[in-house]
């Protein structure tokens, strides 16, 4: 088995809100206890609502906020001993708004030869050799580089934000969202244009994403999270085939399917609205909102295990379901 | 919402403010410019006593004080140092109050409390208050004046630079950087300024007028430009027993002041219509 170019262990990341004047302090536990690893090459799906933890795992992922528990390696170091220019060069995002996440004031040589500046490419030629050919690769045309974002649609913009990400040369870059603000016709050009890059410069992908519908069509493995946990992860066949999770069962129900080729029927829909994440259920978190819902599920937290072979699913009745 | 670059929006936009202010303010640095040009006489030096006391007419525009000097010279003259004073303190000002603002906001955390503290606490000193208590430590004279009022107004451009860094710091953009191995200072300077920089421009200028109005006052207390140096302030604190007799002594200084305070803030006004399309008053 290859090296993990990530690896997740036990990782959680509790954030302190409130004041002990008003209310009093409660813990935040938007991510509790994630154990995950990504293979160089590979693309895994994170899945889950919102507010469920997925981008406050990736913000951790990327050295930005600082887990409360747990180790993060990235290429076989700790996260804790690289260097912010070293994480830089490892891990990228793309990010969700493609309006919000470009300077207004830089042109798009600026966005994308300050970085290579940053880290320590300072001959103007390869600067500029390396600016061209990056937005060669994300469909961009030279004459491109000397406009403001303002100037752009869109799709384009978001083929920026995917320049940004690539221009040094990571090995995992993180999706978060990337294409859920674009237009639906958009969509797909976006999500091609991942798929020939992972293929192209060998990337290994972290697609964040809300909809499962996308997340089917890119990765090799999925993760789903609800409530800062993996309640569930396995190859995309065997979530898609034989979900074991009720959560799993619910999102999958609910992608649009005029074809009728998902195994799930409209009876694993799950009811009502995600709890608070400061407040969370006792026991296994989805007993509230779940069809197969028992007295265990209440009293005991259920572990994350094996069903088949590299598909693990947290729930009492894993075995049962399907 | 992203602040809209300024090519975007509609040419002459800012309307007759902008073009009003704007023509006052031109022409006040026009004259305390060309002063040496525009002015007929020495402010200081040319004083004539048989001259002295003469009402605005053909030979003296503006009339003449009680030592003969011609007022509009002085007055020309005046302008120099009301721009020097406004213009100076603004910049100490948005240098102190935009590092404070811009540090506080992106870091937060006790550097953050303490700004606010600071800034709280300089707000509830009244600014005149704590410049004469400057200005009688330092003694009169320009540069004690631009340290009074330089080091007592940065707490309106803190609060702007830090509730504007506060509400772009969870901009995508930023947190690129961030990922992308920015430093904290490049993020400030590179990512962060130069999107802030239009309210913090429209509070400069506002408070260039602040700035004048202070110096008239602190001169007209004595304590900031003295006799025989041609302050508007100053001018007004010498004319003032004679406002009965001799009313023009207070008259053209005033009309000064006035003018060149509404210009500011009429420009200041304008410009925020303009770098500033989150505000939603006084668009037409």
């Amino acid at each position: 088995m290859a090296e993990p170019l990530l690896a997740l262990d036990d990782l959680a990341v509790h954030f302190k809100v409130g004041s002990a004047l008003a209310g009093g302090v409660h813990t935040l536990k938007a991510v509790d206890g994630v154990t995950l690893d990504v293979k160089p090459g590979e693309c895994l799906g994170l899945v889950g609502e919102s507010g469920c933890g997925k981008s406050t795992l990736a913000l951790a992922i990327m050295g930005l906020i600082p887990p409360t528990r747990g180790h993060i390696a990235l290429d076989g170091r700790d996260l804790a001993q690289r260097g912010r220019l070293e994480t830089a060069r490892t891990v990228q995002m793309i990010f969700q708004d493609p309006y919000a996440s470009l300077n207004p004031r830089q042109t798009v040589r600026r966005t994308l030869a300050d970085p290579l500046r940053i880290h320590g490419v300072t001959d103007r030629a390869e600067v500029e050799a390396r600016v061209v050919d990056i937005m060669a690769k994300v469909g961009l045309r030279p004459e491109h580089a000397d406009r403001y974002p303002h100037e752009f649609s869109g799709g384009q913009r978001q083929r920026i934000g995917i320049a940004r990400a690539l221009i040094l040369k990571p090995k995992l870059v993180i999706c978060d969202e990337p294409v859920s603000a674009l237009d639906v016709s958009i969509r797909a050009q976006i999500i091609n244009l991942l798929l020939e890059l992972k293929d192209e410069l060998g990337l290994a992908y972290i697609m964040i994403s809300h909809d499962l519908g996308v997340v089917e069509h890119v990765s090799d493995r999925v993760a789903v999270m609800y409530l800062g946990r993996i309640v569930e992860q396995g190859g995309w066949q065997e979530i898609f085939e034989n979900p074991r999770h009720p959560y799993t069962r619910a999102l999958i129900a609910a992608i649009p399917d005029p074809f009728h080729r998902a195994a799930v029927s409209a009876r694993a829909k799950a009811r009502g609205e995600v709890p608070s994440a400061l407040d969370p259920p006792p026991g296994c978190h989805f007993h509230p909102r779940c069809p197969l819902k028992a007295d265990i599920c209440v009293s005991q937290d259920p572990p994350l295990e094996p069903v088949a072979a590299g598909h693990r699913a947290a729930c009492h009745f894993r075995d049962r379901i399907g | 919402m992203t602040l809209i670059p300024i090519k975007l929006m509609p040419r002459l936009r800012g309307g007759t403010s902008l073009w009003i202010g704007g023509g006052l303010v031109g022409l006040a640095v026009f004259v305390a410019i060309a002063a040496p040009l525009i002015a007929r006489t020495d402010p200081v030096m040319d004083a004539n006593l048989m001259n002295a006391e003469i009402p605005p007419g053909w030979e003296f525009p503006f009339g003449t004080d009680a030592q003969g000097r011609d007022i509009y010279s002085r007055i020309v003259y005046g302008a120099r140092i009301s721009l020097t004073v406004g213009v100076g303190s603004q910049i100490l000002n948005s240098l102190i109050g935009v590092s404070l603002g811009l540090t506080a906001g992106y870091w937060g955390g006790w550097w953050d409390d303490f700004v606010t503290a600071l800034t709280n606490l300089m707000l509830a000193i009244p600014s005149l208050i704590f410049a004469l208590a400057i200005m009688a430590i330092l003694g009169p004279g320009l540069s004690s004046l631009l340290m009074a009022l330089g080091l007592t107004a940065w707490s309106y451009s803190c609060r702007i630079a830090r509730a504007q860094v506060l509400s772009l710091k969870s901009q995508g953009y930023i947190q690129a950087a961030r990922i992308l191995g920015y430093g904290d200072l490049r993020i400030m300077f590179t990512q962060v300024l130069p999107n802030i920089l239009g309210p913090l421009i429209v509070i400069a200028t506002l408070g260039m007028g602040t700035a004048i109005l202070s110096e008239a006052a602190l001169s007209f207390l004595g304590l900031g430009i003295r006799p025989p140096f041609p302050s508007w302030g100053s001018m007004l604190s010498e004319a003032r027993d004679q406002i009965n007799t001799v009313p023009w002594l207070s008259i053209f200084p005033g009309v000064a002041i006035f003018l060149t305070v509404l210009g500011l803030n009429l420009l200041g006004d304008g410009l925020r219509d303009i770098l500033d399309p989150q505000s939603t008053t006084r668009r037409s």
